[in-house]
């Protein structure tokens, strides 16, 4: 009788009843650790996780868009475990398995963006709402991931962005379902304002033409700070109207304008157009203030440089990857694509699959598809191996900073692809900025 | 004074395109009656005639290197261009002179285009209202750039300008100025004078030939002509054709000043419309004076003088223009009574 008291101690009591608490309270969390209660749209429930590939299929821009694709279909194989695995095997940290997302086969549906900010909100929409899309990426226009990013964040579906390189789409503008790991304007201007001093010193008077639009104007506006910051004038900033074809009314002024530096603030047919009609009138043989008139072309692609032709040749600008970088990440990207479609993938699709991987592996290390603990995973995430060096997520905007690639135009090239040369990998650190200067607001987590 | 020389330059060199595809528009409206919105389409393919020309010219032979491998791994491709295999240094020739020559290639197939088009399609719409012809043959321009867009891409395919054009001409010195202040692109004056050319050609083709002169007595009455035993459909055909050639060889010319994609079409018609009603619809001597005059008006608008004082009137000035003309001479600079108003 007296052993049966001693077992019923105080003591006894205590551990039995934080025992009971733990298995009432603690164990259940282990045991269904992922199985958010939250319901979210376009949950699979144990079936296939489907993306929605948002790019550019018809219009301008239907190439980059192609090449976009063609990047999103070997992401797929790769995250399901085909083919030879691409970036998985160079990424770090990775959680990715080759085994799809939580072991849930990849699968997804395609919209077409046509480059207009309606019809890709309503290819966005459908993937959403009929084919059950639990993410939307790609695009290449900045006005078109504004658009999208904005209708994703009303609807709680995550939008890993496309090629945009406007300030906005990670400044006035972002959201907290948006997430951009291409890089932006201002870190054009910050990456060429010092290979720009080193190639053309610190007296110069600069003339901007600029596509009137928004990303035009933010990348004009970097431009001419990162370039007064060295010492440089600004002689004039002439907008023109998007798609103007014959840009000879435009170039002309400069001629005579005592400007001995030109800044083509195009991107897409509009570069290409003016790029070659500024050669033609001879602006590179001409000096100004005894100093040879320089042509700059703050973001380059690739794509775009075929079009160009022989005018990129000895063209300073920036890009946010190269095929011809030697990093593991690189060449493994480099060596999938070029052995899936028979040629070296453009700076779009490398950011497109990397955009894939990241939030695989996103919800990997969040144990579930749910969008805000995706969007968790994903701020501040740093990551290594996917081809730009040592990156990061930032938190607060949700911009990825990583190094950049100030690029020239080949002048020797050894194929159609060996279009650009890179100039310098500049770092991280040069390129950061403070994310309250572009202002906006993320908004909630939970919509 | 020198901005405003190199802005009517500009304006003559972008009138002359204006002006020969406006004017292949008015053949075809002042034979047949038709308003032909696929005629932009005829100017961006007979550009694609330039980009096949050098495709054929650069076809190039492919072996695979047996020690050398592609950064991803496959046998690196060895290509060295037929052209300069099989023809040596005059291989070289044909590949920078390929836009100029391309034009040989360019007049048989675009008289083929315009033929087949108008006896395939066009020919049926003749006794239908002006709207059904708008539609039927803007649906043909549509098809038409898709299908050049399967087979080219949607990014535009840069043309070489032949190495001795390459740069600007010192028009300054020429007429003792100083040097550099007036500089023009080689390419572009050629352009100019080409246009001119091919204005002239047409122009004296109509008036000196009998078969120019049977159409242009087609054009004032076509009934007395049938009644007289001319086949005039079949020389209308044929007019037909030569409006096509007209657009197609200015679109091939204009290739290294705009790289061509499959837009390039749409990018002139509306602009070509309006250069046509503000001409005078049916009047080429109106439709020519109209398209100099809008280039010119056009670039001179662009000055940044200019926008300084009104600013984005670049963008809207020939529309202006267009309505200010059109409210003082309500049938355009050289229109005909009776001509589209019933």
């Amino acid at each position: 009788m007296s052993d049966q008291k001693k077992d019923i101690s105080r003591r006894k009591v205590i551990k039995t009843g934080a025992a009971g608490l733990f298995t009432a309270g603690v164990a259940p969390m282990v045991f269904t650790k992922g199985a958010w209660a939250q319901e979210f749209r376009n949950d699979p429930k144990g079936g296939d996780v489907v993306l929605g590939f948002n790019v550019p299929q018809t219009g301008p821009y239907s190439d980059e868009g192609a090449d976009e694709l063609r990047a999103y279909t070997l992401a797929v194989k790769h995250l399901n475990g085909e083919g030879d695995g691409g970036m998985l095997n160079t990424m770090q940290p990775s959680n990715l398995k080759g085994n799809g997302i939580l072991g849930q086969k990849v699968t997804y549906v395609t919209g077409d963006t046509q480059t207009k900010s309606d019809a890709a909100r309503d290819s966005a929409r459908r993937m959403i709402e009929r084919d059950g899309a639990l993410i939307i990426t790609g695009g290449s226009s900045s006005g078109v991931a504004v658009a999208v990013q904005a209708l994703c964040q009303e609807m709680g579906t995550i939008f890993m962005a496309g090629l945009t390189h406007s300030n906005d789409t990670t400044g006035k503008d972002k959201k907290r379902y948006g997430f951009r790991h291409f890089f932006n304007a201002y870190m054009s201007g910050a990456a060429l304002a010092p290979v720009l001093e080193d190639e053309y010193g610190n007296d110069r008077r600069a003339y901007h033409l600029t596509a009137d639009y928004n990303w035009g104007w933010t990348q004009q506006e970097s431009i001419q700070n990162a370039t007064e910051a060295l010492g440089w004038e600004t002689e004039k900033n002439v907008l023109t109207p998007v798609g103007a074809g014959d840009f000879s009314q435009y170039i002309t002024p400069i001629l005579n304008s005592g400007a001995d530096v030109v800044v083509l603030n195009h991107y897409g047919k509009d570069m290409v157009n003016s790029l070659t009609q500024a050669i033609q009138f001879g602006l590179r043989d001409r000096q100004a203030n005894g100093k040879n008139i320089e042509i700059i072309v703050p973001l380059f692609s690739r794509l775009m440089a075929q079009g160009a032709g022989e005018n990129i040749k000895g063209i300073l600008g920036t890009s946010n990857w190269n095929w011809s970088l030697q990093n593991a990440g690189s060449a493994a990207f480099v060596k999938s694509f070029g052995a899936e479609y028979g040629f070296p993938p453009s700076q779009a699709a490398h950011t497109c699959y990397v955009q894939t991987l990241l939030y695989a592996d996103a919800c990997e290390r969040a144990g579930t598809l749910y969008p805000p603990e995706v969007i968790k995973a994903l701020e501040g995430h740093k990551f290594d191996g996917m081809g730009n060096g040592p990156t990061e997520y930032r938190a607060e905007d949700h911009q990825c900073f990583k190094d950049v690639l100030v690029v020239r135009g080949n002048q020797n090239p050894t194929s159609q692809f060996d279009l650009l040369e890179v100039v310098q990998e500049v770092p991280r650190s040069q390129v950061e900025y403070d994310a309250s200067i572009f202002g906006g607001e993320l908004g909630p987590y939970e919509v | 004074m020198d901005a405003v020389i190199l802005q009517v330059l500009n304006g003559l060199d972008k009138g002359g395109a204006y002006a020969l595809i406006a004017l292949g528009l008015t053949l075809v409206f002042g034979t047949l009656g038709v308003v032909n919105f696929a005629h932009g389409a005829l100017f961006m393919i007979g550009a694609f005639c330039a980009v096949t020309f050098r495709k054929i010219l650069t076809l190039e032979k492919v072996v695979l290197s047996e020690t050398e491998l592609s950064p991803w791994g496959t046998p690196l491709e060895i290509r060295t261009p037929f052209a300069q295999q099989w023809f040596g240094d005059f291989g070289n020739v044909l590949l920078d002179y390929s836009v100029p020559l391309s034009i040989l290639l360019a007049i048989p197939v675009m008289l083929l285009i315009g033929i087949v088009m108008e006896r395939g399609l066009i020919k049926h719409f003749y006794k239908r209202p002006h709207a059904e012809q708008i539609l039927v043959t803007f649906g043909l321009a549509i098809v038409l750039q898709e299908i050049v867009k399967a087979f080219f891409g949607a990014n535009p395919n840069p043309q070489p300008i032949p190495q001795v054009f390459m740069g600007a001409a010192d028009l300054g010195v020429m007429v003792g100025m100083a040097e550099h202040v007036i500089t023009y692109p080689k390419w572009r004056l050629v352009y100019l004078f080409f246009s001119l050319g091919v204005i002239g050609a047409v122009f004296a083709f109509l008036r000196f030939t009998t078969f120019g002169m049977v159409v242009r007595a087609g054009m004032s009455d076509r009934e007395t002509v049938s009644m007289l035993g001319i086949n005039i459909d079949r020389r209308f055909t044929i007019m037909f054709g030569i409006a096509a050639v007209v657009a197609g060889v200015a679109g091939v010319m204009y290739t290294p000043i705009l790289p061509p994609d499959y837009t390039l079409g749409m990018d002139f018609l509306v602009l070509t419309f309006i250069v046509v009603v503000v001409g005078g619809m049916g009047s080429l001597p109106g439709a020519v004076l109209a398209g100099f005059t809008l280039g010119v008006v056009q670039s001179l608008a662009s000055m940044t003088e200019v926008k300084d004082i009104i600013p984005g009137i670049d963008q809207v000035i020939i529309y202006l223009v267009a309505v200010i003309i059109l409210l003082v001479r309500p049938r355009g600079l050289l229109g005909k009574r009776g001509v589209m108003e019933n």
